[in-house]
């Protein structure tokens, strides 16, 4: 009843000795999350006290995976090791890295990217399942639950999800906020929630998650919320025009951003005329897709096609 | 981060990027003589005077002009420009002040070009952009002639190929102009890979790049822009920043942490979160429509503000004399709804709320934050939704008008 993440999702947390990793790890355990290790260079044998879970540290993603038993990273390290840190998850093994950091330089993910694609390349031709990036730059993920059952990985205030068969993909992390919020007043709970961040160059697309939320039997109908600047939210309208059968509300960010100047996130930029919220919506309700008219109606727009 | 033309020559130069001969000036005094060194250094009297503002444009708004008299010539043309309130496309109607200018070598030109490097992000990869439209607005040629762009894409992990250059060299026709002029502008283009990735560029425009007569090729132009998130690997950007291009607000609010951008409505907004922050906006101005009620700001306080950073916000909006009523909208995670509302309260108290104040809380520790705004004695409407919010910020505002 979820996607990329849930009962048997092992964590490791890169830059656990760290103010938000060890604040964040704690939140995860304390959420039901299984965090099995925590990863920071020169620091390896120490034990991070993680309230209700005792968590071993080691020095490398590698140990993390081979010792600790871990299948998915969470990277809290600061913007100057961040790209690194993927980079290690990834060669480490671990299916599914969040990075949660902020302020990671655009040159360093140009090259985090080309490595991920040549990773699922090589992965897509032995047949094998895909290495997933989510984020940088975002809230990340979280199936809603009790323990045993949720996983919540990253920094999303945990007790405002309720468990049940909506999926949510944002660029925003506070409006995915807005719209789990809103589905939970009405009572309808979420099978996976994603924030795939704003940044220029990032992991997952809004197609590689609406994709997942097609194929998964579990997800009902699914909130996007995109916002100006790039063309994801254009490629994620394609693929629901062409492969989607489940509702999709929308919400798009940034009608009223005036042109040339960046709204917070690095990707959130009107440049050339292109990336507005206009071409986007158009895109998306020619898809047939529903747009919410305001970000208080995401929760309802979506309900009113649900009936 | 955007800097200066000249400024971005000098890095042309440090990376071998050919560019003309110049110099920067701030004062009429300097222009005349950097205007006499650089003809005795080139032996032609014929100079360029080009305003220094970060808007592009500057030609058509009557920031460049060529002096053939000499250093005489160029140093009244520099009375001209120097303190002139110069209005570009890109600068909106109040124009910007020019306050330094660049004198610089004129050169005799067989044809321009545009050539462009940015990050495609759509294909996650830097692109390099060229086109024979030279000296035209690439966006033009874009939406009019896309056919007349050639573009190639650089894998990160080989970095330019020396065959993609020859590839928009052949596309531009350079071979008329003879091999050596070919092999001229690989070389500058693979000068401009090295200097975008190792500069941690988020643009570089050349425009025009021009041919001369002895079939040299030349950067005439050159627009820079920084990546912001690379910023603690430059050290040197802080000494090629220009604060007087910056919005004053837009840079306090940077100091403190905060994402802030000035806009032409009459509510400030203080929110959390960039993408709550633009819907935010697009909420006020749609209930807002039709009743003169828009934004005066985007102000994302952050994810993990404290109180401090949330009363630096809500002192700025109050600063702002268009503000005639502020709009307070919080989705806490790991803000919690109490830091807030400290924040808010502390900076109401200490300089005197005169506007209505509407504030949304949601969230984590909501009760508490919501117990702390109406224990505070002050006069705030509170809002259960965004629309509730919006919907109560324009009554409050209609009404202010009203009386």
């Amino acid at each position: 009843m979820s996607v990329l993440v849930g009962k048997d999702t092992k964590i490791v947390v890169q830059g656990i000795t760290g103010g938000a990793g060890s604040f964040h790890a704690k939140q995860m355990i304390e959420y039901g999350s299984n965090v099995v290790a925590g990863c920071t260079p020169t620091r390896g044998g120490e034990t991070f006290d993680g309230g209700s879970k005792k968590v071993p540290v080691f020095d490398t993603v590698a140990e993390s995976v081979e010792k600790g038993g871990a299948n998915t990273s969470v990277i809290f390290v600061p913007p100057p090791g961040a790209a690194d840190a993927i980079l290690e998850a990834i060669d480490a093994g671990c299916k599914l890295v969040v990075c949660i950091t902020e302020g990671i330089p655009v040159m360093d993910m140009i090259k985090v990217r080309r490595v991920l694609e040549a990773t699922q390349a090589a992965e897509k031709a032995a047949g094998k399942a895909l290495t997933r990036l989510i984020g940088p730059n975002c809230p990340g993920i979280i199936t809603p639950g009790p323990a045993g059952v949720g996983c919540k990985i990253g920094i999303m205030p945990g007790h405002i999800h309720k468990a049940g068969n909506i999926g949510v993909v944002s660029k925003s992390g506070t409006l995915t906020y807005e719209a789990v919020g809103q589905l939970t007043a009405l009572g309808i709970g979420q099978s996976t929630c994603i924030g795939i961040g704003g940044d220029p160059v990032a992991g997952m697309d809004f197609i590689d998650v609406l994709e997942l939320f097609q194929n998964d039997p579990d997800t009902h109908g699914v909130i996007m919320i995109g916002e100006i600047g790039g063309g994801a939210e254009e490629r994620g309208a394609e693929y629901i025009k062409k492969h989607m059968n489940k509702p999709v509300a929308a919400f798009i960010a940034g009608t009223t951003a005036p042109e040339g100047k960046r709204m917070g996130h690095a990707g959130a930029i009107i440049a050339g005329g292109k990336g507005t919220a206009a071409e986007k919506i158009k895109a998306l309700e020619a898809a047939g897709a529903k747009i919410a008219p305001t970000p208080s109606d995401m929760a309802t727009t979506l309900q009113s096609m649900m009936k | 981060m955007k800097i200066h033309e000249y400024q971005g020559k000098q890095i042309f130069a440090k990376y071998g990027v050919p560019i003309p001969k110049g110099y920067p000036a701030f004062s009429v005094d300097e222009a005349e003589t950097v205007a006499k060194k650089l003809i005795a250094e080139t032996g032609s009297n014929v100079v360029v005077v080009k305003a220094q503002i970060h808007a592009g444009g500057r030609g058509k708004g009557g920031g460049v002009k060529v002096a053939k008299g000499g250093a005489a010539e160029a140093k009244q043309l520099t009375e001209k420009i120097l303190g002139m309130q110069l209005i570009t496309h890109q600068t909106g109607p109040e124009g910007q002040k020019v306050r330094r200018v660049y004198i610089e070598q004129g050169l005799e030109m067989v044809k321009e070009f545009y050539l462009g490097a940015v990050v495609d992000r759509d294909q996650r990869r830097i692109a390099f952009m060229a086109s024979t439209e030279g000296g035209v607005e690439i966006e033009k040629v874009a939406a009019e002639t896309p056919e007349k762009i050639i573009t190639v894409h650089i894998d990160p992990t080989v970095g330019l190929a020396a065959y993609q250059a020859r590839e928009l060299a052949f596309g531009l026709g350079l071979l008329q102009y003879g091999k050596e002029t070919v092999s001229k502008f690989v070389k500058l283009v693979g000068a401009v890979y090295e200097l975008f990735v190792k500069e941690d560029c988020s643009l570089c425009e050349i425009n025009p790049l021009v041919v001369l007569k002895n079939g040299d090729v030349v950067a005439l132009d050159a627009k820079l822009n920084f990546d912001d998130n690379a910023e603690f690997r430059h050290r040197n950007w802080e000494e090629l920043r220009d604060v007087d291009e910056e919005d004053p607000a837009e840079l306090e609010a940077k100091a403190a942490g905060l994402n802030y951008v000035s806009l032409d409505g009459n509510v400030g907004c203080l929110v959390n979160g960039a993408g709550l922050a633009m819907a935010t906006m697009d909420i006020i101005k749609h209930f807002g429509a039709g009743h003169g009620v828009a934004p005066a700001n985007f102000l994302d306080v952050g994810g993990g503000a404290n109180q401090e950073q949330v009363t630096k916000a809500f002192k700025m909006i109050l600063k702002s004399p268009k503000v005639r009523a502020i709009f307070v909208n919080i989705f806490g995670g790991i803000m919690k709804c109490d830091v807030i509302a400290n924040g808010v309260v502390a900076a109401a108290k200490e300089l005197g709320l005169k506007v209505p104040l509407v504030v949304r809380l949601e969230g984590t520790n909501v009760e508490l934050g919501r117990k702390i705004l109406s224990e505070s004695g002050l006069a705030i409407q509170a809002a259960t939704t965004m629309a509730d919010g919006a919907q109560k910020i324009v009554a409050a505002v209609s009404k202010g008008s009203a009386s």
